[in-house]
């Protein structure tokens, strides 16, 4: 009790919430950069994979990129980041990019090829496009599962920033990465809890968008997200 | 600390020539470290998703809890453990165990779920028991599911374990800290190359494991 008094002592003390080592600033930072990679990550990942899943080629790519995806650690990717462009934000920016491109491309991926097939050819039967298909029929049908991988990586993103503090980057994971060198276990506890409460606040955040952001008809079911998720490599899908 | 690293090569082979027993030894490790864990997470996991499957207002619950421990950030999970069990292999494992429950949990439950009714329906008319359709039908048919959930566990795994290193767990990941605590190029790009190497030969064994032991199910990627 006396150390969890502790920890909650270090969050009402005003100094941790002032200046450029302070509360604020780390978490503004944190969040900011995790949003410009899984944006990044967005542009340049949806269109390849939508259009891989429209023509329904390239699963096996998809496939095997987020299973390699998931073994590159972040953390080589951070400090060879640091190797090319030294100290500052790029090397973090690089690591959150490449670790948010397979979970988009697999949720996608998949997400095009899961429409009924019965669906494309009603569109095609319109009269529509390949392009219009895609557009009009495909996309809709698969915005849960694609927002689903969307999740995961700004999910993903949110935690793994936090290691962006081993190569100096001034941003939440400070506080473990000091705390650890300075023998400081509040200031550890203190780092995990801020960085757990952002990386909750964004699940939480992002379900609720897209729950409000899909129409009663297309929610995906329980089963078939496990079904997705008995996939290998594509078990991001399921990581709601 | 340099700024830019000048120019010098991202491997030094005679580097490698000269130190093989401490990489075999940070494979070694790491692959330890890994199995550990899953193992450990295969023995959790498995009486927890029978008793979901079992007990249906179970899987709510277990579900959830092995959710929100898969949701926290790795270095948040260590940073909250190091008060409780320090720094070393101890923390690194536990926090590497919980991880694999959730996706091991949720696989084993797909592939039980997935067990045809007619199959089941044909083992209660034969006179089965519960427990020995369990064991001899249902277990049996959700074997591709659960080797699916046991790739995907131990490659996650692998990739964790470098994290790990951050609070001394050793393995790759030490090999990748050593690299920028010495501002050694050499020795990042190994760690980061063998851990990758790592989940691809393992993934590659396991896959050859689930074909050889599921014969009938081949058309699974």
């Amino acid at each position: 009790m006396h150390f969890l008094r502790q920890v909650v002592d270090w969050f009402f003390t005003a100094s941790h919430w002032q200046g450029s080592a302070g509360i604020p600033h780390r978490v503004l930072v944190h969040m900011a950069m995790s949003a410009a990679a899984v944006a990044a990550a967005i542009l340049v990942a949806l269109p390849i994979a939508l259009w891989l899943g429209h023509v329904g080629r390239g699963g096996y790519a998809a496939i095997s990129l987020a299973n390699i995806g998931r073994a590159v650690p972040s953390f080589a990717l951070l400090v060879i980041g640091f190797e090319i462009f030294g100290l500052g934000s790029k090397p973090v920016f690089l690591a959150l990019f490449a670790l948010s491109v397979p979970p988009i491309v697999t949720n996608t991926y998949v997400a095009i090829r899961q429409v009924d097939p019965d669906i494309k050819e009603a569109a095609v039967g319109l009269g529509m496009t390949g392009g219009q298909v895609l557009v009009r029929a495909e996309l809709p049908v698969g915005v849960p599962l694609i927002f689903a991988g969307i999740r995961t990586a700004a999910v993903q993103a949110v935690a793994t920033a936090a290691i962006g503090a081993v190569i100096g980057w001034n941003a939440v994971g400070r506080y473990i990465i000091d705390g650890i060198a300075q023998q400081d276990h509040v200031e550890v506890v203190a780092g995990a809890v801020i960085i757990a409460v952002l990386s909750l606040l964004t699940e939480v955040g992002l379900a609720a968008v897209q729950r409000a952001a899909t129409p009663g008809g297309l929610q995906v079911s329980e089963p078939t997200a496990r079904r997705v998720a008995t996939l290998p490599g594509a078990g991001a899908a399921g990581d709601q | 600390m340099r700024l830019v690293g000048a120019g010098d090569p991202w491997i030094q082979w005679s580097w490698v020539r000269a130190h093989p027993g401490q990489l075999l030894h940070a494979v070694w490790e790491h692959t330890f470290l890994t199995g550990l864990a899953v193992g450990i997470g295969l023995a959790i996991a498995l009486p927890l998703a029978i008793l979901a499957f079992r007990f249906r207002w179970t899987e709510g619950p277990i579900l959830g809890v092995t959710g929100v421990i898969y949701t926290i950030p790795s270095l948040a999970l260590l940073g909250f453990l190091v008060p409780l069990t320090g720094i070393g292999t101890t923390t690194a494992e536990i926090a590497l165990v919980g991880y694999t429950l959730l996706i091991l949990v949720r696989n084993i439950l797909a592939g039980l779920d997935d067990v045809p009714s007619d199959v089941r329906e044909a083992a209660h008319g034969m006179g089965f028991t519960a427990s020995r359709q369990l064991l001899r039908i249902e277990l049996p048919l959700a074997l591709p599911a659960i080797m699916a959930g046991i790739r995907i566990a131990t490659v996650t795994t692998i990739g964790l374990v470098t994290v790990a290193a951050l609070i001394g767990a050793g393995g790759l990941g030490q090999l990748i800290n050593d690299g920028l605590v010495n501002s050694f190029r050499t020795e990042t790009v190994l760690g980061a190359v063998g851990s990758v190497a790592l989940a691809a030969v393992v993934d590659a064994l396991l896959l050859g494991t689930q074909r050889l032991i599921t014969p009938w199910s081949r058309r699974q990627v």
